[in-house]
């Protein structure tokens, strides 16, 4: 029964949003298109924060490497942005294995404080225009469009379909993981990682590929970032990006995919619509995050604790 | 050579500044494991309440620049303490017992909201101190020229660190943060009142923090809301570099932080001034995690 309703109500989510494009002018429709850009990326971090517990600031440091790697490779040798989408999403897959490498035995704050540390390291890079590659604090411009079979997407309603059929892959691959053997440990590693290590999880390495995951994601959105704007500068990957994204897992219920979406359309919808209150939404904001703290730290839609059916075991199965 | 000295006490005065704010992150960290993002906000917040009450004149225009200067500093401490106690309250006490995340974001939220609050009420373009409030003088030191103001500022930052080290070494109160950072439930069973020593470093840790807002606005004559951001996060490198929870670290490390940042400006790279602090933080992080002073400690299983 609870399962039908489930479904149901994704689909009819599902057909709500893709019928925003028949009545929403484009002012609304660019809203809701950054919205699916923050909820990937958020599903993204999700992997990391989520699903491993680990607690990391420095998103936006993979987000820029896959959008100045789609943005430097497409302007110098032309090479179409889409064939890039890979390319965005393994360059910042590789850097986070760099990075990630030597600190992933860090715990809790520490690991907090070196992720902050990495993003704001890449800003800092970028602004001083290292290998003279990133155009400096100006950036980088004159991004191409996505290109499907010779169609151009280049309005809004036209990169609705583009980056939200995008997340809704991403919502189906991530929700086939989720009952995989591999998303299982990175559970038991948030939970008791001791006991993880015990039990024969092999944490560091689990760890390591929870990283190069969320990051090879992280690349691909910053790569359709980059061919949305055009324009991409160091500013828009500094460090309030991540705080973000971390707020939009924490808030919606890190480790559920439904709460992390719910979690975009509150902390990337909201703002919009208090547009009118423009000075004061940020203080609302803050003041928001610590009462939801206070009162309901699991986030508003937490996942659903996991269920197995034991009592259909029989003596001999194969349980994993 | 000169030049090199120069650049020496350049270093330790914005060192002493960092020192002090690092010290109010360390006292936290210290007693509840937790890092306070919106520290560097209470120190912004005592710079701009300095501003506003300086800019009446009335402190300096009774009691001369130096005491003036003194009394407001002490004004400014015993305002942003106050600040810092509420939102111990508010924010952090209801959290203590939840997973470490709600903490984290919980003083994130706290961040938001102080500099969104300082942005509302001061504006958000830069502020200008009243000038002429010290007298810009140099002095003549073997041969080098220090701006008194500098010297001022190392000497306030140096004694403000002494008297916090006296009263957490030798005074019954300051045993009892010793004793609440080591084991909360222990120090329980002993008489002492955890709450009321979590309130107290509430109280010095922002008192300290505005203690600095003030001497960043006389030093550099201007402020701006987001500027808690920046200091804040150095200070908070300076915690990390003398080992986090440890007192002395942090004054060792805003000290050896102020230093370096100024040596890495003057004969490294300007622009990649900011980094340098990073940097030394993500190497201090992966070879020595505890910091230059802290104790290894195992790990609870």
């Amino acid at each position: 029964m609870l399962k039908h309703k489930n479904t149901l109500l994704v689909l009819a989510f599902t057909v709500a949003i893709f019928s925003c494009p028949f009545f929403l002018n484009p002012y609304w429709i660019d809203v809701i298109n950054n919205i699916g850009l923050y909820a990937i990326l958020a599903l993204s971090l999700n992997f990391i924060v989520g699903y491993t517990g680990l607690f990391h600031m420095g998103h936006a440091a993979f987000f820029a490497v896959g959008a100045y790697t789609a943005a430097v490779l497409n302007t110098s040798y032309s090479i179409p942005i889409l064939l890039l989408l890979p390319v965005s999403g393994a360059a910042a897959a590789l850097f986070a294995y760099l990075v990630a490498r030597p600190i992933i035995h860090l715990r809790g704050d520490y690991l907090l404080i070196v992720t902050i540390a990495i993003v704001e390291v890449v800003r800092i890079a970028l602004v001083n225009n290292v290998f003279g590659l990133t155009g400096g604090s100006n950036g980088i411009f004159g991004i191409s469009r996505p290109e499907f079979f010779g169609f151009s997407i280049r309005r809004p309603h036209e990169f609705f379909y583009y980056i939200w059929s995008f997340l809704a892959i991403s919502v189906f691959l991530f929700h086939m993981l989720e009952k995989s053997r591999f998303v299982r440990a990175l559970n038991y590693i948030k939970n008791d990682e001791v006991a993880a290590e015990g039990s024969g999880v092999d944490v560091a390495y689990y760890k390591l590929i929870a990283f190069v995951l969320g990051a090879f994601w992280a690349g691909m959105v910053g790569n359709i970032y980059a061919s949305k704007m055009t324009l991409i500068s160091p500013e828009s990957f500094n460090f309030w990006e991540s705080v973000i994204l971390f707020v939009i897992v924490i808030l919606g219920g890190s480790g559920s995919i439904r709460g992390v979406i719910l979690g975009a359309f509150l902390i990337v919808g909201l703002p919009e619509i208090f547009r009118q209150f423009a000075g004061a939404r940020m203080l609302i904001f803050g003041a928001a995050m610590v009462a939801m703290m206070v009162f309901r730290p699991q986030g508003f839609l937490p996942p659903v604790p996991r269920k197995y059916a034991t009592h259909k075991i029989k003596p001999g199965d194969e349980t994993l | 050579m000169e030049f090199f000295f120069e650049q020496l006490i350049n270093g330790l005065a914005v060192g002493g500044i960092y020192a002090l704010i690092a010290l109010g992150y360390t006292m936290v960290y210290g007693v509840m494991r937790l890092i306070n993002f919106a520290h560097g906000d209470l120190f912004t917040i005592g710079s701009y309440l300095g501003m506003t009450i300086l800019a009446t004149y009335a402190v300096t225009a009774y009691l001369g620049p130096f005491v003036g200067v003194l009394v407001l500093i002490v004004m400014v401490m015993a305002l942003v303490g106050i600040i810092g106690v509420i939102l111990e309250r508010v924010a952090y006490r209801p959290v203590r017992q939840a997973d470490r995340l709600s903490a984290v974001v919980s003083a994130l939220g706290a961040s938001i909201f102080f500099s969104n609050l300082v942005m509302l009420i001061w504006g958000p373009r830069f502020r200008v101190y009243p000038e002429d409030i010290l007298p810009r003088i140099t002095l003549n030191i073997l041969g080098l020229d220090v701006p008194l103001l500098r010297i001022l500022v190392l000497v306030t930052s140096l004694i403000l660190m002494g008297i916090l080290y006296f009263f957490v070494q030798k005074t019954r109160t300051g045993t009892a943060i010793r004793a609440v950072a080591i084991d909360h439930g222990a120090a329980r069973l002993m008489g002492i009142n955890v709450n009321r020593i979590i309130s107290m470093v509430f109280l010095i840790g922002p008192a300290l923090g505005g203690a600095a807002g003030v001497m960043v606005g006389l030093y550099y004559g201007q402020v701006n809301f987001t500027m808690g951001w920046s200091y804040g996060l150095k200070a908070f490198i300076a915690a990390v570099l003398g080992g986090i929870g440890n007192i002395p670290g942090a004054m060792l490390g805003g000290l050896l932080l102020g230093v370096i940042e100024a040596m890495g400006a003057a004969f490294i790279s300007t622009a990649w001034k900011d980094g340098i602090a990073f940097i030394i933080l993500i190497l201090i992080l992966i070879f020595r995690p505890t910091g230059l002073l802290g104790e290894r400690v195992a790990d609870k299983v």
